[in-house]
């Protein structure tokens, strides 16, 4: 109990933390699971989200700039497939993975030329930027909505994948390409909207990440999408309840570690983590097993 | 309704068909049979729109679709029940079904009752993983869910492959039954007696090439398809 009490602002901080990971790391299992790729560039997509919000804010008001944001970030990670990922879909997979790393590597850079490589300071979202006191710990607002935000947006995801038609055709796609085609699939769409969504639930990412941070810079998305990469591997890799854990218990472990005072070395736990997993439990917590049966 | 005129397909340099024209009248059976490689998956994957051809034409109901994706060639009523049956593991019994009307809107009710009525065995099993399924009830989940769009063709690449006897008497007494009821079928097979049996016509394929063509029970009755393909002398 005392221990509880004493790391409360910790644990929460945690829980936030995890929840912003977890909505980052789906984008990441989805496009594995359907592609069998690596997105590197999914993190750089998440910054790309924070920095358009910086120059969003300077011209409209909040209110319009959120959904402006959740459409360019969508319209961007759609692009992206459409461009560096889909001309690619019959060569071997190490190509398409080296567009992704170029992919990445182009939007930082382009980030870095239009910020100039300065920090720019991340606007205050009202009313979740506000300061609350629970049980003695002091907190923003954030930190306690992010973990509804996103059990709600993850259970909405998972019923949207379970009963509709477009996630009946993401799963079969996810298994088949040929036979989903044969069904009448488009799989191009298929794949179109899993980018889509995994973009949408990084876009509402940043929003809640951002918001406890000060700035953003070009790097921003790299620490945080490895760290959701590695979520995702923990969890799984092409599991979505998988990537959320790994990133609940990614995000906790961190800021537990933090609250011991070593601060330094909670980003290493991460990493190790994953060498860790990869030694001892390479399909991660729910991966797939192969179930091939002729 | 179907026809195929002079059909070129090559994988890189390889050609694996090299030039066939056969037809497939309506509602009748038609089969395919030939030694491994022959190319008989590669022509029914190329008449689905999953290869594109080199040459040749493929003319569906007098229109030519040649060339056109799958999306395409199952919305206008051909559809394959693929090699090695091919259902989705993970996805249910029921959802495999529903997955094969993937392009129709309308009511699926009527469509799922009939396929429960050729397979009743689909229906006692609708809530389990279609991997979890035997063999032959895969195979069956793969002709239910091809019947799902409705269609007016129903290509089958080897049924009958890696089934018990008795299960693939069973498969070709519902392959009869379902062109009993207006559907047209394109059935590719190693099972070459039992093929010929059912099958109005029959075309022979060897490295690329139609050899041979007949009304099944006359190639049946000929010696070089018996020696060849029948095992017998
Ligand atoms: N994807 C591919 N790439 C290269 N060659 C291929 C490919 N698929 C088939 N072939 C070749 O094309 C030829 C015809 O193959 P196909 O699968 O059409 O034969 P088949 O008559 O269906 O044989 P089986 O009875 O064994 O199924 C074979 O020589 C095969 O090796
Ligand atoms: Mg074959």
């Amino acid at each position: 109990m005392e221990f509880l009490t004493a790391n409360l602002p910790y644990i929460l901080a945690g829980i936030s933390v995890g929840g912003q990971y977890a909505l980052i790391a789906i984008g990441y299992t989805m496009v594995y699971g359907i592609l069998r790729l690596i997105n590197f560039a999914h993190g750089d997509v998440f910054m790309v989200a924070g920095l358009v919000m910086v120059y969003l804010t300077t011209v409209f008001p909040m209110w319009l700039s959120i959904p402006m944001v959740l459409v360019i970030t969508v319209l961007l990670g759609f692009a992206i497939e459409r461009a560096a990922y889909k001309p690619l879909r019959n060569a071997p997979r190490m190509s398409i993975m080296i567009s992704a790393i170029g992919v990445s590597y182009l939007l930082q850079n382009c980030a870095l030329y239009f910020t100039g490589g300065l920090a720019k300071v991340y606007p205050q979202i009202p009313w979740i930027s506000k300061t609350v006191t629970i049980g003695g710990a002091t907190t923003k607002m954030v930190t306690l909505i992010t973990p509804v935000i996103a059990i709600v947006l993850i259970v909405v995801l998972v019923i949207f994948i379970k009963k509709t038609k477009i996630g009946m055709a993401m799963r079969a796609v996810s298994k088949d390409f040929e036979t989903s085609q044969l069904m009448g699939i488009k799989i191009n769409a298929v794949i179109s909207a899993t980018f889509i969504i995994g973009s949408l639930l990084a876009a509402v990412g940043s929003m809640l990440y951002f918001s406890n941070y000060a700035s953003v810079v070009p790097t921003s998305g790299a620490m945080p999408g490895l760290k959701c990469f590695v979520a995702a591997v923990f969890g799984g890799i092409g599991s979505i309840p998988g990537a959320v854990i790994g990133a609940f218990i990614i995000g906790i472990c961190e800021n537990l570690i933090k609250g011991v005072g070593w601060t330094t070395f909670s980003d290493a736990f991460t990493f190790a983590l994953l060498i860790v997993i990869l030694l001892v439990k390479p399909t991660g917590l729910f991966g797939e097993k192969a179930t091939d049966k002729v | 309704m179907l026809k195929i005129n002079d059909l070129k397909v090559n994988y890189g340099g390889i050609e694996a068909v090299k030039g066939i024209s056969f037809e497939v009248p309506e509602k009748s059976i038609v089969t395919l049979i030939g030694a491994n490689g022959a190319g008989k998956s590669t022509t029914l994957r190329t008449i689905a729109g999953l290869i594109k051809p080199a040459a040749g034409t493929v003319t569906f109901q007098d229109e030519v679709i040649t060339g056109k994706g799958p999306q395409e060639i199952v919305s206008r009523g051909i559809t394959l029940v693929p090699e090695g049956r091919k259902i989705f593991p993970d996805l249910t019994v029921l959802e495999n079904l529903r997955i094969g009307a993937y392009l129709r809107k309308d009511d699926l009710t009527d469509d799922l009752n009939w396929v429960y009525d050729l397979f009743p065995r689909l229906k006692e099993r609708h809530w389990q993983h279609g991997g979890t399924l035997s063999g032959g009830e895969q195979q069956m989940l793969a002709v239910g869910r091809a019947l799902m769009s409705r269609p007016k063709l129903i290509m089958m690449d080897e049924p009958s492959l890696g089934l018990a006897p008795l299960v693939v008497r069973g498969i070709f007494d519902i392959i009869r039954e379902i062109n009993k009821q207006g559907v047209t079928i394109l059935l590719i097979e190693q099972n070459a007696n039992m093929a010929l049996q059912t099958a109005d016509i029959g075309y022979v394929m060897e490295t690329g090439k139609i050899t041979m063509t007949g009304p099944g029970k006359e190639l049946l009755a000929n010696e070089d398809v018996k020696a060849a393909y029948l095992g017998k002398k």
